[in-house]
């Protein structure tokens, strides 16, 4: 990923397009992804029924994160306040370089041997697995779908789901290789080899990593959404708990989690509740018999501010990376999580990836939606997605014009302005219309490609018109 | 404005303050209310921006008990009498696969300990020192392992345990979930290092919603929280391959609460 930021302008778009076409005709990629997400539609809607009023639900968690984003100028720094007096110490990173640099020189200090580490995708964000392994430290990923990743070599195909494109077998195959295990076909037993393999490695581990998913600012804890159980043992064992956060986690109140808990697992996992939410208040304390001796925050701003600065997009950082509107839609469907080229795929990483990391290379992400919305429908804390993508098709236009498409604009405003030829326009074009796959233009050969056309009328829309207009007289 | 700031930054000022500049340069333009389909902001009035005259924090007031007050009719039911909070419950951790035992007293629970202790065969058993814990130890045919005992805590010795037993901060109905603490529950370990976890509680435990469980831990820390609180709702868990549920990924494969009273 670090070394594709070097490449040509363009490789982003290129690749997109290319990845995309790869997959969208890989049937047998696209059923068994809508197989795995069929029951997680089931659950959700189960879940959903059990609020009294899942839509007021949602504004009670959009008002939380909004009141939160919008002053984050003075809870960002109450949050802090309250962390440091529970003992716990934090580290401003700019951007992703000083964040790998910050956590690199704890871990140095730590003389970490082993370092376990739990989900975490702003990690992913900024490259650290590589930063660490580069400066020799192994570090193991505990959740199962990431442990996966890690051992095939790729990053998260969906960042709430690591692994949901993975066969049953494929994973079989991996433990065999890398573990050593026997080959099998059970879900069951495939996890059990993960929990046997992981149990020493927690006991062994002298620093702990994890993510955040909110940041309380009038209590100063972190809370840890997880189902396994590995985020809970990665800050419960090692010496050294460190955990790597975006500056927008922030919200006020520790009721507002009474809201956004439940609302994330729902609609990211189908769950009435995970099974761990955690709230971590800094290291051990006195009178309690374990827990870390040293617990570390790194809070990345990596273009947060950038997305902040821009009203009309600040509400992108109420995201609590539930997953929700990757499951909905049909672009991520039928392109796969992959085809994104992004640390966060789907709809929302098409809306803020052009922020974090350039519109001019990854204005094509707009482009990678149908406009249908369902994306905004499902959004538990109300991000106008959509529209976001049209914003970001608006913005790059007027950065980075598209003289061809300027063109076209303008030889369409000389033809619809003149009627007379704007019907001579339209009688060549019912009569050619056929012939239009066979012109030797390449991106009109690649869209017709895939579509077809429909047969040309007759007779114009005015010469219908008037016809009409003599019959009822 | 970004560049300014970052000349600014060049100039040798901290990531923090760096940072905290960004925010406040970028928040000097306000964003709009989101489109809310039907929010009752509380007193009536229409909640202000939250920079409107000035100040950030002007008009918020309202805000503090939004998700605690005026969202609890829009969440899950958890029940408003003692009975209906239980057949929530139960009904919760039947779903969610998690045993509840009821059982009229200590002794009772202590019995039930001991037959689950012999019938899987368990040859050591960990605790923590609390009022409704060490009763269930005292007739169980195996090892124990006292996690704040006067020895330093071992992991090692955690690990090889084949169950945990703790107490609870409260029980939530409304999602099946129940609190536990670094304070209340034995540190951070016990309660999802060992293969089953094993809650003892009492009836009175139980709270409605999770707004009330959030409510009651602010209230009982007073500005000094415990280091971790935890809310386990079911055992262990993953659907990661293939989404297929399957129980028991890192932390206990089984959650068994007893219920006293």
């Amino acid at each position: 990923m670090i070394a594709q930021d070097a490449q040509s302008p363009q490789w982003a778009k290129k690749k997109f397009l290319h990845d995309a076409k790869v997959h969208v005709q890989d049937t047998g990629h696209r059923t068994f992804v809508q197989k795995a997400l069929g029951g997680y539609f089931l659950s959700r809607d189960a879940q959903k029924a059990r609020y009294r009023d899942w839509e007021q639900a949602r504004d009670a968690a959009s008002l939380a994160k909004w009141s939160a984003v919008n002053r984050l100028d003075e809870l960002l720094p109450l949050f802090v306040a309250n962390f440091e007096a529970n003992g716990g110490q934090v580290h401003w990173a700019r951007d992703a370089e000083e964040a790998r640099r910050i956590i690199l020189d704890l871990v140095r200090e730590a003389k970490a041997k082993a370092i376990i580490k739990s989900k975490c995708m702003t990690s992913e964000e900024i490259h650290l697995n590589a930063a660490l392994e580069k400066d020799g430290y192994g570090v193991i990923e505990s959740d199962l779908g990431e442990f996966i990743q890690q051992l095939r070599g790729e990053p998260p195909y969906h960042f709430v789901f690591p692994c949901m494109h993975v066969r049953r077998e494929e994973i079989s195959e991996l433990f065999g290789k890398f573990l050593g295990t026997p080959p099998t076909n059970s879900p069951e037993e495939l996890t059990m080899i993960a929990r046997r393999h992981m149990r020493q490695l927690y006991v062994d581990a002298d620093v702990g990593i994890t993510g955040a998913n909110f940041l309380v600012a009038e209590t100063g804890q972190i809370s840890i959404t997880e189902n396994e159980g590995n985020a809970r043992l990665t800050a419960a064992l090692p010496r050294v708990h460190i955990s790597l956060s975006g500056i927008e986690k922030v919200v006020e109140h520790l009721d507002d989690l009474a809201v956004l808990l439940p609302m994330l697992a729902t609609a990211g996992a189908g769950q009435q509740m995970t099974c761990y939410n955690t709230l971590y208040s800094g290291p051990r304390r006195d009178g309690e018999c374990d827990g870390p001796d040293e617990m570390h925050l790194v809070l990345l701003d990596n273009s947060r501010t950038a997305i902040l600065a821009d009203p009309e997009q600040r509400d992108s950082l109420h995201c609590i990376r539930c997953g929700a509107c990757l499951n909905v839609c049909p672009i991520f469907k039928n392109v796969g999580g992959f085809t994104y080229g992004t640390t966060y795929q789907g709809p929302i990483g098409s809306v803020i990836t052009p922020h974090l990391r350039g519109l001019s290379d990854w204005n094509h992400l707009s482009a990678a939606s149908s406009l249908c919305g369902a994306c905004s429908d499902v959004c538990p804390v109300r991000i106008d997605i959509h529209h976001h993508l049209l914003h970001n098709r608006r913005n790059a236009a007027r950065t980075v014009p598209n003289r061809w498409e300027k063109f076209g604009h303008q030889i369409f405003v000389i033809v619809a302005s003149r009627p007379w030829l704007f019907a001579a326009g339209g009688a060549i074009f019912r009569h050619t219309l056929g012939m239009l796959k066979r012109l030797p233009v390449p991106l009109l050969r690649d869209w017709l490609a895939t579509r077809a056309l429909p047969a040309a009328p007759r007779k114009s829309f005015r010469q219908q018109w008037r016809q009409a207009g003599k019959d009822s007289l | 404005m970004k560049a300014a700031v970052d000349t600014i930054a060049a100039g040798g000022m901290s990531a923090r303050d760096t940072i905290l500049l960004r925010v406040r340069e970028a928040l000097r333009l306000p964003a709009p209310m989101p489109h809310f389909k039907s929010l009752v902001p509380s007193g009536g009035s229409d909640i202000p921006s939250p920079h409107a005259g000035g100040s950030s924090s002007a008009g918020h007031a309202g805000l503090a008990i939004l998700p605690l007050d005026v969202a609890r009719p829009w969440l899950p039911d958890g029940g408003d009498t003692p009975e209906s909070q239980l057949a929530i419950l139960a009904n919760n951790l039947e779903k969610l696969r998690a045993q509840m035992h009821r059982v009229a007293d200590l002794s009772a629970a202590a019995d039930f300990v001991l037959s689950l202790a012999r019938t899987r065969d368990w040859h050591r058993v960990a605790y923590h020192g609390h009022a409704l814990v060490e009763p269930l130890l005292a007739g169980v045919p195996c090892a124990t392992y006292r996690v704040d005992g006067a020895d330093a805590f071992d992991k090692s010795a955690l690990e090889h345990c084949d169950a945990g037993i703790t107490a609870c901060d409260a029980i939530v109905a409304q999602t099946g979930s129940i609190l536990v603490s670094s304070a209340t529950s034995g540190g951070r370990a016990l309660s999802i290092l060992p293969h089953v976890h094993i809650v003892v509680a009492t009836l009175d435990q139980i709270v409605s919603t999770l707004g009330d469980a959030l409510h009651a831990a602010k209230h009982r820390g007073a500005g000094r929280m415990p280091s971790m609180l935890s809310f386990i709702t079911g055992p262990s868990r993953t659907g990661d391959i293939e989404r297929i549920l399957v129980l028991g990924a890192h932390g206990p494969k089984e959650l068994i609460l007893i219920l006293v009273g």
